[in-house]
């Protein structure tokens, strides 16, 4: 169960890849979908997900994180890999620190 | 106007192949060959295959010969085939697979056969033969709409001369106008395309386009931004991108621009209604304020902010009841834009339709289904935006017992059931992505709900 507990004294990147982890596996779990093991290398087009799911998961990020970097025109990319997809989060989590 | 087939066969290139996993089909012998087209001279055809190959060597077969064609999309529900049957007069099912039909459809049943060079010239082929397309985004009865050949490749120029031949591919199933608009470019141009099946998991798909040297690649929105995140797609090299059935915005054609720098990336509007509208290759979102009035094959107009489309490639009408176009001939498309700046920009749609990812979504059908819960008082269901598939279904809830939303546990217990009951009853994209309760939810002064204040 420790696992699903967002610390909320962990530093913010900390913070960041645990909320992604679990719309990641709350997602997937929604979906009945079967997520491969959340390795940094993990290609997420093999992750088991499908587009819908990766919509979801950035919707719930948007409210959970306040972050929305998808649709931020200058630094969007697509990432590839789930460490991609967390670097994303977390480099707007910085971007709105700062 | 010559049958699909004879277009095929007037091509120098007809030795071109449709590509599906495990199945390879010559189109000269699809062209050529009897088929069942010959059996069904005349006739009113159900084409319900399971396969997006099969749909395709139908076609080929059956334009020209048949009355009628009622093109099936892989997710019409059983349950509707009775209705369509009886709406489009239907008199004989064309499949490759007649294990996959349900059973007591009450209709003769036309196998599909392996292609071969056959005396196809001596039957007539040049019926006006009517292809009947599903609209995208009805609720309760399907609704189809009446294509002819002409009109369905209307938006389809002659491949310029001395170019190399090209190679499609689609992320649509050809089942659907988007699909086909792919088909129908690669068939009357000669040239090969790959198909895909539902089964066919989206890396292996890329990587099957790249092997077959892929050139033109159409899809939605939705799909290129998964395109973006495989890794595969670098190992694509296409000359020419489509993205069609949604809108598309800056970022995702940007992207698309920096990862494949060599290729002509075009989006288009187009509706199974009305046919392709337009295309826009300025690799800007939106399209140019001029296009709105301009004579041409095709006329738009906007009034009270959507979009009207007067054109020869828009459907001739429904079958059945329903009015398709005004007394002046223009159809109009729900959708709704902005002008700013000399652009058109599209903002949604009219009626509130929600497009998660191409497939559309009736917000008052999911309202409908939220609140058969014990607990839901009221329901309200709304587009959000999405940077992955344009939009997701998001719900606002008023509970029957406001004070319900006090206890953690008995929310989220209320929230899993809720959801559980929108995924019994409603596909994956239907289901909200997002759940709210709220404490009300407000009213207009006609008593309807208030779906406009954002």
């Amino acid at each position: 169960m420790n696992e699903t507990v967002i610390d909320t004294r962990a530093p913010a990147t900390d913070r960041v890849r645990r909320a992604v982890t679990v719309a990641f596996e709350a997602t997937a779990a929604s979906q009945t979908r079967t997520l491969a093991p959340l390795a940094d290398d993990l290609v997420l087009v093999d992750s088991g997900l499908d587009s819908l799911c990766f919509a979801i998961i950035v919707a719930q990020l948007e409210d959970e994180l306040g972050l929305d970097p998808f649709s931020d025109l200058d630094d969007a990319f697509f990432p590839v890999c789930f460490a991609e997809f967390v670097q994303l989060y977390e480099a707007a989590a910085q971007r709105q620190a700062d | 106007m010559a049958s699909l087939g004879a277009r095929i066969a007037a091509r120098p290139h007809a030795d071109a192949r449709l590509e599906a996993p495990g199945l390879s089909l010559n189109l000269g012998d699809l062209a050529h060959g009897e088929g069942v087209g010959a059996e069904l001279a005349g006739r009113s055809v159900l084409v319900l295959t399971s396969s997006q190959i099969g749909a395709a060597q139908a076609l080929i077969e059956l334009d020209g010969r048949a009355r009628r064609l009622v093109l099936c999309p892989p997710d019409l529900a059983a349950e509707h085939l009775p209705y369509v049957i009886a709406e489009a007069g239907i008199e004989a099912v064309v499949t490759e697979d007649p294990d996959q039909l349900p059973p007591d459809l009450g209709l003769p049943v036309h196998r599909l056969r392996p292609p071969a060079a056959g005396a196809r010239a001596d039957a007539p082929d040049d019926l006006a033969t009517e292809w009947l397309m599903f609209t995208s985004g009805t609720t309760g009865k399907p609704k189809m709409v009446i294509h002819s050949l002409a009109a369905l490749t209307g938006a389809i120029a002659p491949p310029p001369l001395g170019e190399p031949r090209a190679v499609w591919a689609t992320f649509y199933d050809i089942r659907r106008y988007g699909g086909l608009q792919a088909l129908l470019r690669a068939l009357t141009g000669g040239c090969a395309m790959a198909l895909s099946n539902a089964s066919e998991p989206f890396a292996d798909r890329l990587e099957r386009f790249a092997q077959l040297g892929v050139t033109h690649i159409s899809g939605t929105a939705s799909h290129w931004r998964l395109v973006l995140m495989s890794p595969q797609a670098s190992a694509l090299s296409p000359a020419y991108l489509r993205l069609s059935g949604e809108i598309a915005d800056q970022a995702v054609l940007d992207r698309l621009k920096d990862m494949f720098p060599e290729a002509r990336i075009v989006h288009a509007y187009a509706s199974t209604e009305a046919g392709v509208g337009f295309e826009v290759d300025d690799g800007m979102e939106g399209f140019p304020e001029s296009f709105v009035g301009r004579d041409g094959p095709v006329e738009l107009r906007v009034v009270d902010g959507s979009l009207r489309i007067r054109s020869a490639r828009a459907a001739s009408g429904y079958a059945g009841a329903g009015v398709l176009t005004d007394a002046e001939g223009f159809v109009d498309t729900g959708d709704m834009l902005e002008l700013k700046d000399g652009r058109w920009r599209f903002v949604g749609r009219r009626s509130g339709i929600i497009n998660v990812g191409g497939l559309k979504v009736h917000p008052e059908e999911v309202e409908a289904v939220l609140n058969r819960h014990p607990a839901v008082r009221m329901s309200r269901v709304r587009a959000r935006r999405s940077p992955i598939t344009g939009s997701v279904v998001s719900a606002e809830i008023a509970l029957d017992d406001p004070l319900a939303m006090n206890s953690p546990e008995l929310e989220s217990a209320l929230r899993a059931s809720i959801l559980d009951l929108c995924r019994g009853a409603l596909p994956p994209h239907k289901t909200p992505a997002i759940l709210r309760f709220v404490e009300r939810l407000e009213m207009t002064a006609g008593g309807k709900l208030e779906r406009t204040n954002v």
